[in-house]
This record gives C-alpha cells, structure tokens and sequence, in this order.
C-alpha cells in the first residue's frame, strides 16, 4: 500500500484548522507522534501559545491486564485549560481508546470549553464512539490488527508515516 | 532458587528488600516514579490506575511519615486504602500474624503494605501467600526490625539521581546509627548495586555492625576524616528506642563527635547534599542550621517518596 506524504498531510491538517481557531485555542498532543505532529501545527498555524503533551500510560484501559510496560513520560501542560478552546492532536486514529484516555486526563487538569479531535490519518476500526473532526487523509479500507500504523521522526526532524507488519 | 520478590517473567511480585534486586528493577522502579512527581501539581490529583483494588496499610510498628506517604500515593492512584494500626488490634487480642493475613485476605485485600518490629515478617507473609497459591496479592515491605526499609532506600535513590545525575562519579557517606538501621542497609544495598564507586559509612564502633566491610564500605569513627570531599551526605537517626544498654555515652557527646554542623558540612564538596529519613532529632545527629539549610533536601526526599511509592504499587499490582 501506498502511504500518503506525511509532510503533505501536515500542511493539509493545517488549513483544515485554520479556519476555526480561536484567539485562545491550544494544542494538546498525544505522546509521541501527536507531539510531534502538535509541534508542527502551531508552526504552521503561527500559533503563540506552546503546545502541551500528554502520555495516557496512567489512563490506559488495559493496565490491569498489561500494566505499566513501557516507559511513560511526563505529561506537560504549560497553561490553564480552564475554559479554554482545545484541540486534541494524534498522528493516526483507530479504535479510539488512546482518545477517551487522553480525554480524562485532559479533564483531570480543568474544564476546557470544549474539545475537538485532529488526526493525521484515520485507519479505520473504531471500537468507542469517537470521530475526529480534522482529519488528514481516511484509509480507504480499514487495517488489519495485525498491522500498526505509526509516525516516524528522520534524523532531519522530517515527519514519516510507517506501517509496520506484526 | 529464584529471587522470591520477582515472578517467573522477573518482573516485580513483592518488594521485600534492595538486597540481590537487580538494577535493571531498580532503575526501572525510579523511571516510572519520575511521571507521578508531575501528578501532584495538576487541578485532580489522582490517577485511576488501581481504582477498584484494596490496598491494606498494615502497621504493627508506630510510623507517622511512612504510613502517611503510602497512604497518599494508594490514594493518588484511585486504590482503597484501609489503614490498621495492628499494635492495638487483634494481634493484642493474640492473633497470629499469619490469622491476621488469611482474614483481610477473606477481605478481598490486593495488597499489603507491612512495617513490623520484626525482621523478615513481609518476607514471611510474602512465602505465605505463595504457599497458598495467592499470587495475585502483593506485599511491600515498608520497614521490617533491622532488615530493610526498600522503599525508603529507593526513595533516596531518587533523590541522589534528582540532585547528582550520575552514580558511577559518586562518594557518599552514610552517618550515625547503622547496627539499629534497616534504611542503612537498604542505601548500601542499592548503592552498591547501583555502582557508586566510594561508598563510607561513618559511625562509633559501637553502632558498626561487625560484618560491615563485607558490604563493600569503608568505615570510618572520625566523622571529619569521612565527610572529606563526599557529594552526598545521608545522616541517620539515633534510635533511642532500640537501644539496650548503654552504646552511647549521652546525646550530647554523641552531637560533638558526630553530630552534622556547619562546620562538619564544610568538609564535604561544596555542593553536597545532605539526606535524613526522618524524624531527625535536632540537636543529636543534626544541627537545626544544617537541616534547615540551603544543602539539606529532607523535605524534596518525602515528597519523592510519595512518586516512588506509586510506582512500585503500580509495577506490582500491574503484573
């Protein structure tokens, strides 16, 4: 399959949110890809407030079964999301489960005005009512499990998108 | 025989004791607490990761700071928290310990936090439940008579990572009364594995044990011989309350001869730091000066013990 340019879909994740932003809009990015990909929308969008970053390790709904494996990072939000405009940024959406937990992490820090969901790549396989309401580009068939889609950093600071075969 | 903490996978089932816990666990247990310190500024502090489990504080021995932080870091996490103070309870009714045990696990317990008197209980209650294939309940060991004090040990750990980064550079001093000390076994234990190269432990004969230097220390009686050019200073409290007989001549002689003063800290490299577990005894092993000085980091040191205390309840209960 052939994957869309990850750079390209940045710049048209971009102009998808450009229209709708408000003086205090912010972005959250979901660690890591989402962090990266929030990095390069408020370049893009010249946006003055930084960007927070946010790991859902302690939010997961599968840590009873398979507890805290990897390492997670800190969550880092440099501003009150009291009452504010935030967008909630992922590089690829798929069953929704990292998005309800980085929802009620983001509620643990306030009450935002309200929440809005920007992905990169949308694959397919919802298990949870969620939708993003900016998206880049839709698969046109959804992945199978065996198969994870993931962004990916070059050396250069060059965004990639990469599936990987399990 | 495998190392009774760890499950067949090696990952973490109790934590009883720093000594033969290998430092890939160790870092890992200070990786993991190093997220939790962001949790306590945030406008909800908690976390859900052990919402639903009921994690038992069991106390046969007095503990203000250590059943407090335990507390907080259950609470922090969403976990049910039920605090016995057993020194007043059924153990004086004259109730085994391991009565004790099958009973709160009847209770449905997921975990059990234990500080008792008695070296080797935790590790006793841990074989316990083993031998009757209850391996999903947890216990941590949170103080034992003179055995070990882990996450005590490993909170310090987290401190001297905080502040020097780096433990292969290291000298560190341990000072005071290190035969009564569970938390003096358990730094020595972790340093070592840790891999600080000078490792010192001051203290008057009498309160060495005798087999000291087969932990890979050097001891030192003349404190201002030791604190020369140490990166950390870990003060130990005198235990007045396991004392028997007469192993010191008076606090007051004990402050003048290792007793930490200014002028003692000056030895020491100009950015040392200086660690105490608690409660210090001002006066006796501690001037007021130092403790409350720009050196001394004993109050960083609880609040870190409250991250490390989440993460090794969430590495246990996560298995």
């Amino acid at each position: 399959m052939q994957l869309p340019d990850a750079e390209t879909l940045c710049r048209q994740l971009a102009e998808q949110i450009r229209p709708h932003l408000q003086p205090n809009t912010v972005l959250i990015g979901i660690r890591t890809g989402g962090e990266w990909l929030a990095q390069r929308l408020h370049a893009l969008l010249e946006l003055n407030q930084p960007p927070g970053a946010i790991d859902i390790s302690f939010y997961r709904d599968d840590f009873g079964s398979k507890g805290l494996h990897s390492r997670p990072q800190r969550t880092h939000i440099p501003f009150s999301i009291e009452g504010a405009p935030v967008i909630l940024v992922d590089d690829v959406l798929y069953t929704g489960r990292t998005t309800r937990a980085a929802l009620n992490e983001i509620f643990d820090f306030g009450r935002p005005a309200n929440v809005e969901l920007a992905v990169l790549v949308d694959r397919g396989g919802r298990e949870l009512p969620i939708a993003a309401r900016y998206c880049a580009h839709i698969l046109p068939e959804p992945l199978p499990s065996s198969q994870n889609l993931q962004l990916e950093q070059t050396e250069n600071g060059n965004l990639i998108l990469r599936l990987i075969h399990a | 025989m495998r190392n009774p903490q760890l499950n067949r996978h090696g990952e973490l089932q109790h934590l009883l004791t720093l000594d033969g816990l290998p430092r890939e666990v160790i870092i890992s247990i200070l990786d993991h607490a190093a997220p939790f310190t962001e949790v306590t500024e945030r406008e909800v502090k908690k976390l859900p990761l052990l919402r639903g489990k009921s994690i038992f504080n069991l106390f046969f021995e007095n503990s203000t700071r250590t059943r407090t932080t335990f507390e907080i870091a259950a609470k922090r996490l969403t976990a049910d928290v039920v605090n016995l103070n057993v020194s007043t309870s059924s153990a004086s009714k004259g109730e085994s310990l391991l009565d004790t045990i099958d009973n709160l696990c009847a209770m449905h317990a997921d975990m059990f936090v234990v500080r008792h008197a008695a070296s080797g209980a935790p590790v006793l209650i841990a074989q316990h439940l083993q031998a009757t294939g209850r391996d999903h309940i947890h216990v941590v060991n949170a103080g034992d008579g003179r055995h070990a004090h882990p996450t005590q040990g490993l909170l310090d750990m987290y401190t001297i990572r905080h502040y020097k980064h780096d433990f292969s550079q290291l000298s560190i001093a341990i000072v005071g009364d290190v035969l009564h000390s569970r938390v003096a076994r358990s730094q020595i234990a972790a340093l070592t594995t840790l891999g600080v190269p000078d490792l010192r432990v001051i203290a008057p004969k009498t309160l060495l044990p005798s087999s000291i230097e087969s932990m890979g220390v050097r001891t030192f009686n003349d404190m201002r011989e030791g604190l020369r050019g140490v990166d950390v200073i870990m003060m130990l409290r005198l235990q007045n309350e396991r004392m028997a007989g007469a192993l010191l001549p008076s606090p007051q002689e004990y402050y003048k001869m290792w007793g930490l003063t200014a002028e003692k800290l000056a030895l020491a490299k100009p950015d040392a730091i200086v660690m105490h577990p608690g409660p210090m005894n001002r006066g006796v092993e501690i001037d007021s000066a130092v403790a409350d000085g720009s050196q001394a980091v004993l109050l960083p040191q609880v609040t870190f013990g409250i991250a490390v205390r989440m993460a090794v309840m969430c590495m246990l209960a996560g298995q």
